[in-house]
């Protein structure tokens, strides 16, 4: 799988070389063949985490703990790559770097709390797991009230729509560069996951050592 | 059962009013940071003499945002001295009964800073605070509850944790951007000279629904993520 998501990404920019250029913004708008399979990888990330944060928190599965630091270390990731490569385009399409949008200040937002989750993890010391879980919880609930009330506040994203209406040959990049970032989320989130419950299990050894 | 779980909520409600009524060190250190922080802000904001547009209403709420987190930290500083918080989760009560009676507790230490602080700013900005007072209420209150409701289970979650007084603030701001860009907004509106009364209102019905949603969820988790 991770040989597949490599091969997958060093054949990207042949791929999105070939597609054709758009009328008004020419070469640049090709840096949304990676921005929005990262924004979407960044959702499915947040709402991973929370989902194995409520999993750890009600049902007591002390692996899915692993699973949601994965998937919140990974929502950092590819929200950073997100929040990166937005800006670029929008400097080129409407002249600033960042405008208020209900979307860039959602992702913002929905950024920042997993970036304060990581935070809690790593400095909240014993039972941080419990907080961050808790957080988590909190976070993937405020997803549609953030937007909603930044949506109320102001709009100037494109909007998804224009994603069916593509041309085929902008269309097939686009979907395999979604298809690439959906494969190395899957591969990095288990990965880190692995880490993570191996670190678990060499922990439990050690306290059962130093108790015998 | 629902008589028993009010009454444990007032019994803490109680305890912390009693602590608070002998010493007043929260509230009056309260008030008085939430009014530093209302001149801090006047003298970034306020040009050539005249307040920017819209300034009273936000810094109303970035005062509340403030001084609120430094009551919750306060509250649970003190529960946090000869560990009282695990003598109050021993007890044999309800959990989510101890979360609703300190966060009615931390909502009337609020309530009495709000008492000070929007007068002040209708003195100092000239905001019409009286002439919608029913929408101007339901707009503080509901954005406070929505506000001291998320921060109460988490300054509860981060008494035990390390750099507490750091990690409540960089947890709870980003959680409340709905109420505080609600609370603004709809403040804003009211205080523009022809009130947009229908905005105040769209605003009003988002803090209830937040509310409900979440002091639901802290009800919920505050048992789970409290037990050892």
């Amino acid at each position: 799988m991770l040989a597949v998501a490599a091969g997958m990404f060093a054949l990207a920019p042949f791929m999105i070389n070939a597609a054709p250029n758009e009328a008004t913004m020419g070469l640049v708008y090709k840096i949304y063949f990676f921005h929005m399979p990262s924004a979407w990888m960044f959702m499915v990330a947040a709402i991973t985490a929370g989902i194995a944060s409520a999993r750890f928190l009600f049902l007591k599965r002390p692996s899915a703990d692993g699973w949601a630091l994965a998937a919140g270390e990974l929502a950092v990731v590819f929200g950073a790559f997100t929040l990166v490569t937005g800006p670029l385009w929008a400097r080129k399409a409407w002249g600033v770097w960042w405008v208020w949008d209900a979307r860039l200040t959602s992702s913002l937002m929905l950024f920042m709390i997993f970036v304060a989750y990581l935070l809690l993890r790593k400095y909240g010391g014993p039972g941080s797991d419990k907080l961050g879980a808790g957080m988590a919880l909190f976070g993937m609930a405020n997803v549609p009230f953030i937007y909603v009330s930044v949506n109320y506040w102001r709009t100037f994203h494109p909007l998804t729509s224009v994603v069916p209406t593509l041309p085929v040959e902008m269309g097939i990049p686009l979907w395999y560069c979604v298809t690439a970032f959906t494969l190395l989320f899957i591969v990095l989130l288990r990965m880190r996951t692995r880490l993570e419950h191996q670190r678990a299990r060499v922990e439990a050894l050690y306290l059962l050592e130093d108790e015998s | 059962m629902i008589r028993a779980f009010f009454r444990v909520a007032w019994i803490v409600v109680k305890k912390d009013l009693t602590v608070e009524v002998r010493s007043l060190e929260i509230l009056s250190t309260t008030i008085f940071f939430a009014v530093t922080v209302v001149l801090m802000f006047s003298f970034g904001l306020v040009v050539d003499g005249r307040p920017l547009n819209d300034v009273a209403a936000a810094i109303l709420w970035v005062a509340i945002a403030f001084s609120g987190t430094l009551a919750l930290g306060r509250t649970f500083e003190r529960e946090r001295h000869n560990d009282t918080l695990r003598a109050l989760l021993l007890a044999p009560a309800d959990r989510p009964a101890l979360y609703v009676g300190k966060l009615a507790g931390i909502l009337l230490l609020l309530a009495l800073v709000q008492v000070v602080l929007v007068p002040l700013v209708g003195l100092l900005f000239g905001a019409p605070i009286f002439d919608h007072g029913f929408h101007l209420l339901a707009l503080l209150a509901g954005g406070t509850l929505g506000f001291t409701a998320v921060g109460t289970l988490f300054a509860a979650m981060l008494v035990r944790a390390r750099s507490r007084d750091v990690l409540l603030p960089i947890m709870l701001y980003p959680m409340t951007v709905p109420v505080m860009i609600a609370g603004v907004r709809g403040t804003a509106a009211l205080f523009q000279p022809t009130p947009n009364l229908e905005a105040t209102q769209f605003w009003i019905a988002l803090l209830v629904f937040f509310d409900v949603v979440f002091v639901t969820l802290a009800l919920w988790t505050f048992d789970p993520v409290m037990t050892d």
